[in-house]
């Protein structure tokens, strides 16, 4: 659709989708309006701090006024886990409810233009290892995509992390925990680098950006043991220098920038098939 | 006063032994005959417990009522008028109002305002800490005097070692009791579910059980210092079941509880988010369940709590992380302690024990509370164990509705409560004098 000249189709048109992100977020926000606006919904994007919230409304006060404005979708990110579920569970049967990211719990947009982006790549999803570099422990994203890494039968898939960025039994969501980086990405398909938040860098958790780059981050030397033809994903944005060194960010095995084009298209599709449910 | 008699019910007094069929009969508010119609009875009221159990009034030794302070969320009115619903004669009730319990004053006025109800027993804890704050002793003695039966520090964290120490030397001091939930606060900050695989997949915040142990281990080693005679609150894991059996198995002065919710759920019920599950301490394993259970059948538990905790249904309509944790439970005590020894085939007289006998004495009331001796105050509720129903917002009393078995169907139903001889709480329907 790209590359289409009229990048319009008219499958939301009349329809009101409400983007209310209560956790920063220029990009996935940006992505969900272009792809409603693709659709040719009206989007509106509910900036919290300024709004009702800052001044003490409940979450669902607020949802319970978004919809008296007639909203037929709500795209939702919040920091606390469970949030759109609460949301989805209040709302008239008839409003469809998006999950772009609540707490650590998913990100099921993200996990599946993930998927997408392995998908075009790498085709088959069952004889891949997939390696999954960082912050697991506070990653929606790194959730989403185990779970849906693991729905479409791939086996082989790493957790790369120190003890500290791994959740508790972990292994349950069935994958193979290694805390030396260079064993788990050896003969790697497709390595996600997640990003470091700058909190995490400091404190009980890891005792600096400088040796969380040397120990984790991707390196061309470390990206050299895997197979030369793996892929390199980020869901950014990126810390250059951090989790992902620059000339292994900008050079040929990236398909950084794919995703977000592909994230585009698959949030379309998801709105599509949501409002035609 | 009144005299009646309570007739054709099974007897279950577990502290005196008995289990059979037997009429039991109550004048000036206290139990006058077991067996055989006293002398001058002609003409008392009678109440026909046929296929119903007689039992003491179940004791609960965890509830909070609110008052003072959160009247938002419930009122001593409302959640006393629950606890007789649900066959609850005596509760023990925490410092944790606003303003806590560390004044003499206020426990007279909460003593107070309690008795002018007429309806269940109440016992404070006092606060251990000024404001509960963890930093200076409350003056326990003068709070003792003013009716509190033991000294708590609620959900408040009491960091410094050397100040838990040294409470517990003071109240040792006056045979004081003192009751603790063990839980490390660095360790379970910001968690708000169990950690493991199911917090784990759904992205929550976690409180390692090693938060239990840690705590519960310093307790124990100031226990065998001091001497002080400890209640332990609310355990949650199979590793602190270990560790109370080891510890009075080593004649340390220590009991310990279980909440209700914590015999029956374990974190997989969060389901998707259910704000309802959000409970101090989380729900855990299937295999802390189990030994939990394990635990109330050795006797290494002591007693069944309902840790009753209403909370305003706004505080639960939020995202499971920021709602209020807890769950109301002082009508449910009843069905699931019976829930409980069914499932487990226990003896009925060794399950109303753990909400009766035992739950007095973890208190210091086993005096004149769970107990139906000859002259004993006359605290009794009669109970058709068999009757189901379905539990809704409508059929609880208390003011708060935030429970777990919300349309969960439970067997065990209050047909009448008594306090010191008279009917606080009779069901409609079959309970009628003759």
């Amino acid at each position: 659709m790209g590359e289409r000249d009229v990048k319009k189709v008219p499958l939301l048109r009349g329809k009101s989708v409400f983007n209310l992100f209560f956790e920063n977020s220029t990009r996935t926000r940006t992505t969900f309006e272009i792809a409603a606006k693709r659709l040719s919904a009206d989007v509106i994007n509910l900036n919290v701090s300024t709004s009702s919230t800052a001044k003490g409304e409940s979450l669902l006060d607020t949802i319970d006024n978004l919809a008296a404005m007639n909203a037929d979708m709500f795209v939702v990110r919040h920091a606390q886990s469970g949030a759109p579920h609460l949301i989805a569970r209040h709302v008239k049967p008839h409003i469809h409810v998006i999950n772009a990211g609540d707490g650590r719990h998913a990100h099921p947009t993200q996990g599946l233009l993930d998927a997408y982006t392995i998908r075009h790549y790498k085709k088959d999803f069952s004889g891949i290892a997939v390696a999954i570099v960082g912050d697991i422990l506070h990653s929606r994203v790194a959730r989403s995509l185990i779970h849906v890494l693991r729905a479409l039968g791939t086996a082989d898939v790493r957790a790369i992390a120190p003890q500290t960025l791994l959740p508790t039994g972990v292994e349950a969501l069935g994958v193979r925990v290694c805390h030396e980086m260079t064993a788990g990405l050896r003969d790697a398909d497709v390595i996600v680098m997640l990003r470091l938040q700058n909190e995490r860098m400091r404190g009980p958790l890891l005792p600096s950006a400088q040796e969380f780059a040397k120990t984790y981050g991707l390196s061309v030397e470390k990206l050299a043991v895997a197979k030369p033809d793996a892929i390199v994903m980020h869901p950014g944005p990126m810390n250059r220098g951090v989790e992902i060194d620059s000339a292994v960010a900008d050079g040929r095995q990236s398909v950084i920038l794919p995703q977000v084009t592909f994230g585009i298209a698959v949030r379309m599709a998801v709105m599509s098939i949501l409002a035609s449910s | 006063m009144t005299h009646f008699s309570v007739v054709n019910g099974r007897l279950i007094d577990p502290r005196n032994g008995t289990d059979r069929t037997l009429d039991l009969h109550v004048r000036d508010g206290r139990i006058a005959g077991i067996g055989p119609r006293p002398a001058n009875f002609a003409g008392a009221q009678t109440y026909d417990a046929s296929g119903c159990l007689v039992i003491p009034g179940l004791v609960d030794v965890a509830v909070r009522l609110r008052e003072p302070g959160l009247e938002y969320k419930a009122t001593l009115h409302s959640e006393l008028l629950a606890a007789v619903a649900g066959g609850v004669t005596t509760v023990a009730c925490l410092p944790d109002t606003d303003p806590p319990l560390d004044e003499p004053g206020l426990v007279e006025m909460l003593k107070h305002r309690a008795r002018l109800l007429n309806l269940a027993h109440v016992f404070p804890l006092g606060a251990l800490t000024a404001k509960l704050g963890g930093e200076r002793l409350t003056e326990m003695a003068e709070l003792s005097d003013a009716g509190c039966v033991g000294f708590s520090h609620a959900d408040a964290p009491l960091v410094d070692t050397q100040v838990l120490y040294r409470a517990l030397q003071y109240a040792a001091t006056f045979g004081f009791k003192v009751w603790l939930r063990p839980q490390d606060p660095f360790l379970s900050r910001n968690g708000v579910a169990h950690d493991g695989e199911v917090a784990t997949r759904l992205g929550l915040p976690g409180i390692p059980s090693a938060a239990e142990t840690i705590a519960l281990d310093t307790i124990l080693r100031l226990v065998r210092i001091t001497g002080a005679a400890v209640h332990i609150c609310r355990l949650s894991t199979a590793e602190a079941v270990d560790m109370l059996r080891a510890a009075k198995r080593d004649g340390l002065p220590v009991t310990c509880d279980v909440a209700a919710c914590h015999l029956h759920l374990c974190d997989a019920d969060i389901g998707y988010f259910d704000p309802m599950m959000h409970l101090i301490p989380p729900l855990r394993t299937p295999a802390d369940r189990a030994a939990l259970r394990g635990g109330l059948a050795d006797g290494t538990i002591d007693a069944i709590c309902s840790d009753h905790r209403p909370v305003d249904e706004d505080a639960k309509h939020l995202p499971f992380g920021e709602s209020e944790p807890g769950a109301s439970g002082l009508e449910l005590l009843l069905p699931l302690a019976l829930k409980w020894g069914r499932e487990e085939r226990r003896p009925l007289s060794e399950v109303v024990a753990r909400i009766t006998s035992h739950a007095a004495r973890v208190l210091g009331r086993e005096q004149d509370a769970g107990h139906l001796s000859h002259g004993a105050p006359a605290d009794l509720c009669i109970v058709d164990p068999e009757a189901e129903y379905t539990v809704t917002a409508e059929t609880l009393k208390s003011q708060g509705k935030n429970t777990p078995f919300i349309g969960v169907r439970l067997a065990g139903r209050v047909r009448g409560t008594f306090v010191s001889g008279q009917q606080v709480y009779s069901v409609e329907g079959p309970l009628n004098g003759a």
